[in-house]
């Protein structure tokens, strides 16, 4: 949460420190920004699953979520899909380029609830990023003992899409976690291959034949729409529960605090009452997504 | 509790006199409608008016306010920085307000002053302003009572009411802002007959009915979001945003840059719930791409959602603009009526 | 006008019940005097409903855009004319309506009305043909329509429809010539400067709600040029250039296809009136070009075909 003794809509300055670019067809960056003051990045504390306005003067703002861990300090890390007005004019900045970022914002997922718990984690296409700073996060030394087994499956459209290649080895190559990575197809015009098994298939499926019990767990997901739609009832089948299902949402936002309007989904803010909402309070909602 | 008396010419005295140490603001008829606009000298203030077209809401949330400036000129320092932009908050009195208008910043209040996050230039601007109101029997047909207005007399949302006699006002301080306020405009000891008589002032036969919303509470949310009233209820609907632009407790907004040279702003605007824009994603997905869907929004955001979350009652103070204003006949009573009398 | 509504009734319950159209848009009775509420009845049991009187001064053509299915529809001799010009280009098929034709002697201006009774509430108001009654305050006065129609209908030069299935009524006599609107009259006598400020004092008061645009039948634009935000070609705060902008370029996107219905004028919460921009041009559109919008459904708009003998050089 922004500190409460700041105006909540004015960013923090910060330099874009590194700009990595994710896939092959150059629609995803991740953008690396480290803050101008060191006060703002010491005030400056989340919690995976939260997200912030990326500020960019002239242009206006984007709601993006936090792609780095709290457990990786002194930057923070955004993958942004060249998108809209403001992503596109993102895509076009440049190491040493000045903009801003307000947050934390909205809500994180149930870490709270996931202790002690078994983890399972699925994740598709460019939604991947807090799922990425959740992974981070579980796998650092300190935390990870607080969690029992972590599986997690990740899908992409193909090889070129997949982004955090080099997080994916480190995950694959360690034991901690369970990492599953899968696309839709490989195609041939593809020249890198990852030294790892990678799946063939859609996400659902992966998810039938990887996550066989709903035993003591708790799922967080994060993907496009169809993906939602086509693993929901998988995890239904496997006997999971809309409690133990966390989702994170995404809408048009503004102000990113709950007050401009806009991202409701009944009577529910995604900016500020979200971005997480258990399959259960969605189920409560109006269907308006 | 102070009470002072004032002829009707010794209150515009007195609202002249508050220019001293406050920004006042009065009702004056400017073409056709009235509106409050800062007092200067030549302006003729009329606080017999009933009703301004536009609410006064923009007093205290402006309809486009500059929130924070910077500069793009790489040559400059601090270039790209986002800062507050100054403002003037200095003091300032709504003087003739009627009580309904100064209720609804009471119910745009919860919106801006939250727990978590207090939005620094709604919270200044409200305490910095004294809202000196006036009380008479004269509301028409198209406002209707709600639990945030319930008639002439509902001084909830006032700092200072005056009480209309006919041939004087009688003003009574209710905060300590009104005190402050009222010490400072004058006015003659009020008798003991001119005290009993506002004691007996109560509304008219013609003051405002209630709008049917007490069935609305136990309503379950989804239901009355399946329900098929949405498609009748907005099918005459353009789609404008007259209603919300109106309306005195809408508060959405809009964030813009804009640059100017090298300098930019970035603005607060106000930002209207019937616009496709309002909740387009950049990838051209629309939650509420249809008419229905929007208006849907806006009567269940002020009717149900708000009174959920809140338990203020409904997010309307029953001034009627809306009902007033509506090219197309959309009246929020007969929406009131439906949803409370909503079955599955 | 007065006997309009049971013949409409009539009309719509049999469309409904023959199946000829799937829908059929008119006017409820509103809640509050002088506007009427427009609906899309599908249900016979609901032609009930329906209404007419000279208070239904919206533009029901403006719901017909985009519709897939077989609509019924009330047109006066602008609406019809509205429909006409829709057909042409293409926003729907000629085939889908069912045009009920209306002749109208003129609907009645709520702005005078009100303005004329100041703060004394008006309670009711009631269409007599000729005249209407006004129930305000604790009187009831009978005053001459003729007196308080809208401006547009003053100067209307075809009160029926000219394109329909069936008509209800009798038609209403035109002008015999060209009614010039006294405000354009009024700007051609005004220096530029004059205009300008003419221009900017009557629009710079625009809150930017779009009732004019989005009451317009001939604002269908997918994505209006405001709302357009890639590029983003105007501002969106209350600054005055990008309000005067608005107006502007909407009149000019109006011209040759503007019906002068007088639906934007009517809409406007502020009583801007909108109309004077779209009459200068409709008047342009008639004096260099004799054009009317809305016509012949066989004759392309204005602006989408030219003529060896054009005015301007560069066309030939």
């Amino acid at each position: 949460m922004i500190d409460k003794s700041m105006n909540p809509f004015l960013p923090y300055p910060v330099k874009i420190d590194e700009i990595i670019t994710e896939t092959g067809d150059h629609s995803l960056k991740t953008f690396k920004l480290v803050f101008l003051n060191k006060e703002d990045e010491e005030k400056f504390t989340f919690i995976p699953g939260q997200f912030c306005e990326l500020s960019i003067p002239g242009k206006g703002e984007i709601p993006i979520g936090i792609a780095s861990s709290p457990t990786e300090k002194g930057y923070l890390l955004f993958t942004v899909q060249k998108m809209g007005v403001v992503s596109g004019y993102l895509h076009s900045m440049k190491p040493g380029d000045i903009m801003g970022v307000r947050g934390p914002l909205g809500n994180w997922y149930p870490w709270d609830k996931m202790e002690g718990k078994n983890i399972v984690i699925i994740g598709g296409g460019c939604a991947f990023s807090t799922l990425r700073s959740s992974i981070v996060y579980i796998r650092a030394p300190e935390n990870r003992k607080k969690f029992k087994q972590v599986t997690a499956v990740y899908g992409a459209r193909c090889l070129d899409l997949l982004l955090y290649c080099d997080k994916l080895d480190e995950w694959k190559a360690g034991d901690d976690i369970d990492m599953h990575v899968t696309v839709d197809a490989i195609k041939d015009e593809e020249t890198w291959r990852p030294e790892w098994h990678c799946n063939v298939g859609f996400v659902p499926s992966i998810v039938k034949e990887k996550v066989t019990s709903p035993a003591d767990s708790i799922v967080i997901i994060c993907g496009p729409p169809a993906m939602l739609k086509f693993t929901m009832p998988v995890l239904k089948d496997v006997g999971f529960t809309p409690e133990q299902i966390y989702l994170s949402l995404e809408n048009r936002m503004k102000c990113g605090i709950g007050m401009c309007g806009r991202c409701n989904v009944g009577g529910k803010l995604v900016c500020k009452d979200g971005p997480v909402f258990s399959l259960a309070e969605l189920g409560e909602l109006p269907n308006e997504t | 509790m102070t009470t002072k008396s004032f002829t009707k010419d010794a209150l515009i005295k007195a609202a002249d006199g508050l220019r001293k140490s406050y920004r006042v603001f009065v009702p004056v008829k400017v073409g056709k409608f009235h509106e409050f606009k800062l007092f200067e000298d030549g302006d003729k203030p009329d606080f017999e008016y009933r009703k301004t077209r536009k609410s006064p809401k923009g007093l205290i949330f402006p309809q486009s306010e500059r929130m924070l400036e910077y500069s793009i000129d790489e040559h400059k320092p601090d270039h790209h920085i986002m800062k507050e932009s100054p403002k003037d908050y200095s003091p300032q009195v709504v003087f003739g307000i009627r009580p309904y208008d100064a209720m609804s910043f009471k119910v745009m209040d919860v919106n801006f002053d939250t727990e978590d996050y207090k939005d620094p230039w709604w919270i200044k601007r409200y305490a910095a302003t004294t809202l000196v109101g006036i009380c008479r029997n004269d509301l028409d047909s198209k406002m209707f009572a709600t639990e945030n207005f319930s008639g002439p007399y509902d001084i909830r949302g006032l700092d200072v009411a005056l009480y209309d006699l006919g041939d004087k006002y009688i003003a009574k301080s209710l905060t300590e802002k009104g005190e402050k306020a009222l010490a400072a405009m004058g006015g003659n000891d009020v008798s003991a007959a001119e005290l009993a008589a506002i004691e007996k002032l109560t509304p008219d036969t013609n003051a405002p009915q209630a709008a049917p919303t007490d069935k609305i509470k136990e309503k379950v949310v989804n239901d009355l979001f399946d329900s098929t009233m949405w498609e009748d209820i907005a099918n005459g609907c353009i789609n404008c945003g007259a209603c919300t632009f109106l309306c005195p407790t809408c508060w959405c907004f809009d964030i813009q840059d804009e640059i100017h040279k090298r300098e930019g702003d970035r603005l607060r605007i106000w930002d209207s719930c019937m616009f496709p824009l309002y909740t387009l994603h950049a990838s051209g997905h629309n939650p509420r791409g249809k008419k229905v869907q929007r208006v849907r929004n806006r009567f269940m955001h002020k009717i149900k959602y708000y009174l959920d979350k809140y338990e203020k009652g409904i997010m309307c103070v029953g001034c009627g603009r809306c009902v007033e204003a509506c090219p197309v006949n959309i009246d929020i009573r007969r929406v009131c009526e439906l949803m409370n009398n909503f079955t599955k | 006008m007065t006997g309009y509504t049971e013949k409409i009734r009539e009309a719509a319950k049999r469309l409904l019940t023959e199946k000829k159209v799937d829908c059929f848009i008119g006017f409820r009775k509103g809640s509050v005097p002088m506007v009427n509420y427009p609906v899309i009845v599908s249900d016979p049991a609901k032609a009930d409903e329906l209404i007419w009187d000279a208070n239904c001064a919206m533009n029901l053509a403006n719901y017909v855009i985009g519709r897939k299915d077989k609509v019924g529809i009330l047109a006066t001799g602008c609406v019809a004319r509205n429909l006409v010009t829709l057909v042409q280009e293409n926003q729907i098929k000629r085939e889908q309506l069912y045009i009920i034709g209306l002749p109208c002697s003129g609907m009645i201006d709520k702005s005078q009305v009100i303005d004329k009774y100041g703060d004394v509430e008006i309670v009711s108001v009631i269409d007599k043909g000729d005249t209407f009654a006004v129930e305000a305050g604790d009187k009831t006065d009978v005053l001459k329509k003729a007196d308080f129609l809208s401006r547009n209908c003053k100067i209307c030069a075809h009160h029926n429809p000219i394109e329909y299935d069936e008509i209800i009524g009798d038609k209403v006599a035109d002008p015999e010539t060209y009614i010039k609107p006294e405000d354009v009259k009024k700007s051609e006598s005004m220096s530029d400067a004059e205009r300008w400020e003419f221009f900017e004092k009557t629009f710079s008061p625009c809150i930017r709600c779009y009732a004019c645009r989005n009451a317009c039948p001939m604002c269908y634009c997918p994505t209006c040029f405001v709302d357009e935000s890639r590029p983003q070609w105007v501002g969106k705060s209350s600054d005055e250039t990008d309000t005067l902008t608005f107006h502007f370029l909407r009149a000019l996107h109006l011209a040759g296809r503007c019906t002068d219905c007088g639906a934007c004028e009517r809409a406007c919460p502020i009583d801007i009136p909108v109309r004077y921009l779209t009459s200068r041009l409709n008047a342009d559109a008639k004096e260099i070009y004799g054009f009317e919008s809305g016509l012949d459904p066989k004759m392309r708009p204005l602006l989408d075909h030219y003529k060896l003998d054009d005015l301007n050089d560069f066309f030939k």
